[in-house]
C-alpha cells in the first residue's frame, strides 16, 4: 500500500473554528488566489499568525473544525500557506470533504495532548497515525474510507479525475 | 431488519441500494445549486477536471444572491463570468434581485419531497422542510458533480426531534430552533441528519420548517428532514410545482439519539455574540444597547418575518433615535407580496431601510456594514465575529419580534414587554 508522510511543528486552535474565521468572507470579494488570500489566514482570531506561519506547519484543533460556511477557500488558503495537514478531534463534514478534494490531509484523532510548536509524523500507511517527537506520544488517526483514501492518495480530486477520468472506482458493497 | 429513517430511503433510492446507517453510496442527484459565492471556484474546478459539459445542465442552478447587487467592479465581472459561463453549459440563473438561491429553489419547485440535491453553499439543508434531502458541499464536489450527475455520500444516522406542545405568544420557530443548538452544540449533529417529528410539527408553516431545516447545519448537521404533509403540499401548490414523491421514516427506523423539546416551557431566546449555540433567554441577555436590528437571511427574510416585526413595531410610533433597522427580502417574490399587502410602507414609515432582494448584509459580501463596537441583532443563521463584514461588530441572533422590541428600546428587550 502506498505509504504518505508529513512532517512539521504543531499551530495550535480550540474547538468550533468556523470557516469565516479561517478566512474572512469578504476577503473572496477581492480575491480567490490562495497566495494572496493566505496573509488574511485566521486574521479575525489571531492576527498575528498569518506573518508567522512556516512551509510545513501543521494545524491542531479541537473539535468541530471548519465549522459554518462550506466556502472552500476556507481549504485552498490553508494549502496555499504551505500547511499539509490539520489534526482535529472532528471536523465538520463539508470542510472534510473540501480538504479531501484539495489535497489537504484532515486527520481525525485525540489532539488534547499535542502543544504549540510540537513536532509532528504523520503516516497515512497500512494504518493511519500521528507520532509526536517531542512528547514521544504515538496517536491513532480514525481510518480512511476507500473513496477518500482513493482521493487522498491522488492529491485531490482534480489529479483523481485526471488519473481516473471521474470518481475512482467504489468498492462493491 | 429494522425499518428506515428518511435519509436511509432517499440515499437509498438515489443509489438504487438498499443502503444502511455507513454505507457509502454514489447517489444521482435531482437538482444542484451554486452561488456566486461558490460558483467561480466551480467553474476553475470544473475546467482543471476538464469538464467538457454540464450532465444535467436544465436540473442545475446558480444564484446571484451574495453580490447582490455587486458592490464593486471585482464582484460585478465575476457575475458577468458566471452569466457567461451558465449560458454557453446552458444551466440556469437565479438574477441579482430574484433573491436568496435556497429561497427560489423552494419557490420554483426545483426541491420537491423526495428528491437528492446538492448545493455549494452551507444552507442547502434548508430544502429539507420540503421532504428533499438537501445537502452543502464545496465547489471541488460541486464541479465533480456537475460533469458526473453523481456524487458519493455517506448515509448518515438521525437524530430525531422531537416537538411537543405550544408556544406561548411571541415564541417563534427561531427560539425553538436556537434552543435546540444550545442543546444539540455547534457539532451536536455533525455527520448526521436531523428528522423533525412530534405533534407540534402540524401546526408549524413552511416559514418556520425552512428557518429549522436551514438551521440544522448550525448544528453541523447534514441534513434537517420534514415529513411531507398538508402543509407541503399547500406550499407546493401555491407555487405551482408538483408534489414530488414524499417518502416517510418507518416507525420502527433506528434513531441514534431522540431530542424532545417541550414548546410551551420556551421563552424568547437569544445568541450572544460570537457562537450561535451561546443561548440564553432573552430574559437572561445582558443589557446591551442596539445600534443595528437586521431582518433578513435565508434563515429570517421571509414575508412572516417581517409581519411579526411589525406586530411588535406597531406598539410605537418609531423606532429608538440612533438605530438602523433593515430588512432584506428572502426573495423578489417576498419583495412583491409585503410590497402589496402594505408591510413594506409601514416598515419605511416606522424609520425601516430596505435592500436588494438576495443575502443581503448577512455575510459582509454587499448591504450595510456594521461599524467598529456596534451592536446587531439580527434574524440571521451566524454570529460569529467578523461575519457582517466587521470584526469589531457584535451579532446577537433572535427572533424576529426580538429583534423589532429590541429597534424599539434600543436596547435588547423582550418581546413579550410588548403584548
Ligand atoms: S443569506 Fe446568508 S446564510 Fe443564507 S445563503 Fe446568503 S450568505 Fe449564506
Amino acid at each position: 500500500m502506498d505509504t504518505l508522510t508529513i512532517e512539521g511543528r504543531a499551530r495550535l486552535f480550540g474547538d468550533d473554528i468556523n470557516t469565516d474565521y479561517i478566512i474572512s468572507s469578504r476577503r473572496k470579494r477581492d480575491s480567490l488566489d490562495p497566495h494572496v488570500l493566505r496573509q488574511y489566514l485566521f486574521e479575525s482570531i489571531d492576527p498575528q499568525f498569518a506573518a508567522s506561519v512556516e512551509p510545513g506547519d501543521i494545524l491542531v484543533a479541537g473539535e468541530n473544525f471548519g465549522c459554518g460556511s462550506a466556502m472552500e477557500v476556507a481549504a485552498t488558503v490553508v494549502i496555499g500557506a504551505d500547511i499539509k495537514a490539520v489534526l482535529a478531534k472532528s471536523f465538520s463534514r463539508t470542510y472534510y470533504r473540501n480538504a479531501i478534494n484539495n489535497g489537504l490531509l484532515p486527520v481525525i484523532c485525540d489532539t488534547s495532548g499535542i502543544a504549540e510548536g510540537d513536532r509532528l509524523v504523520v503516516t497515512l500507511g497500512d494504518a493511519f497515525s500521528v507520532r509526536n517527537e517531542t512528547s514521544g506520544v504515538g496517536l491513532t488517526a480514525e481510518a480512511l474510507s476507500p473513496v477518500v483514501r482513493t482521493i487522498v492518495m491522488a492529491g485531490g480530486l482534480v489529479p483523481c479525475f485526471q488519473n481516473h477520468g471521474g470518481f475512482p472506482d467504489l468498492p462493491s458493497t | 431488519m429494522t425499518g428506515k429513517t428518511i435519509a436511509e430511503k432517499i440515499l437509498s433510492s438515489k443509489s438504487d441500494t438498499d443502503s444502511r446507517v455507513g454505507d457509502v453510496v454514489i447517489c444521482r442527484i435531482d437538482h444542484l445549486i451554486a452561488t456566486d459565492g461558490s460558483m467561480p471556484m466551480t467553474i476553475d474546478y470544473f475546467e482543471r477536471m476538464a469538464g467538457a459539459s454540464i450532465a444535467n445542465a436544465e436540473n442545475t442552478s446558480v444564484s446571484l444572491d451574495h453580490y447582490s447587487p455587486p458592490p464593486n467592479r471585482i464582484t460585478a465581472t465575476l457575475h458577468e463570468q458566471i452569466r457567461a459561463f451558465a449560458a454557453k453549459h446552458g444551466m440556469n440563473v437565479f438574477e441579482v434581485g430574484d433573491g436568496i438561491g435556497h429561497q427560489v429553489m423552494m419557490e420554483t419547485g426545483r426541491a420537491l419531497p423526495g428528491d437528492l440535491v446538492i448545493g455549494a453553499d452551507s444552507h442547502t439543508v434548508t430544502y429539507g422542510a420540503l421532504n428533499c434531502f438537501a445537502t452543502g458541499v464545496g465547489s471541488s464536489d460541486l464541479a465533480a458533480a456537475m460533469i458526473g450527475g453523481r456524487i458519493w455520500l455517506r448515509v448518515p444516522e438521525t437524530i430525531k426531534v422531537d416537538l411537543e406542545g405550544a408556544t406561548a405568544d411571541k415564541v417563534h420557530a427561531k427560539d425553538i430552533v436556537l434552543s435546540l443548538v444550545r442543546t444539540l452544540g455547534a457539532d451536536g449533529a455533525a455527520y448526521k441528519s436531523l428528522e423533525f417529528a412530534g405533534s407540534a410539527i402540524a401546526g408549524l408553516d413552511m416559514d418556520a420548517r425552512a428557518l429549522l431545516a436551514n438551521m440544522s447545519v448550525e448544528m453541523g448537521a447534514k441534513c434537517g428532514l420534514f415529513h411531507a404533509d398538508g402543509t407541503t403540499e399547500a406550499f407546493l401548490k401555491a407555487h405551482g410545482s408538483d408534489a414530488g414523491q414524499p417518502v416517510a421514516a418507518d416507525s420502527d427506523a433506528e434513531y441514534c439519539q431522540t431530542v424532545t423539546v417541550d414548546l410551551s416551557q420556551l421563552e424568547p431566546q437569544i445568541a450572544l455574540p460570537h457562537q450561535v449555540h451561546t443561548v440564553v433567554p432573552v430574559s437572561d441577555a445582558p443589557d446591551e444597547s442596539i445600534q443595528m436590528v437586521y431582518i433578513g437571511t435565508c434563515a429570517g427574510g421571509r414575508a412572516s418575518d417581517l409581519h411579526e416585526a411589525l406586530a411588535v413595531l406597531r406598539k410605537a410610533e418609531r423606532i429608538a433615535p440612533g438605530v438602523q433597522m433593515i430588512y432584506t427580502p428572502a426573495s423578489r417574490g417576498i419583495l412583491s407580496q409585503v410590497s402589496k399587502d402594505g408591510s413594506l410602507a409601514e416598515f419605511v414609515a416606522m424609520g425601516g431601510i430596505i435592500q436588494t432582494a438576495g443575502c443581503g448584509s448577512c455575510c459582509g459580501t454587499c448591504g450595510a456594514i456594521p461599524g467598529d463596537g456596534v451592536n446587531v441583532i439580527s434574524t440571521a443563521n451566524r454570529n460569529f465575529k467578523g461575519r457582517m463584514g466587521n470584526p469589531e461588530a457584535s451579532i446577537y441572533l433572535a427572533s424576529p419580534m426580538t429583534c423589532a422590541a429590541s429597534a424599539l428600546r434600543g436596547r435588547i428587550a423582550d418581546p413579550r414587554e410588548f403584548a
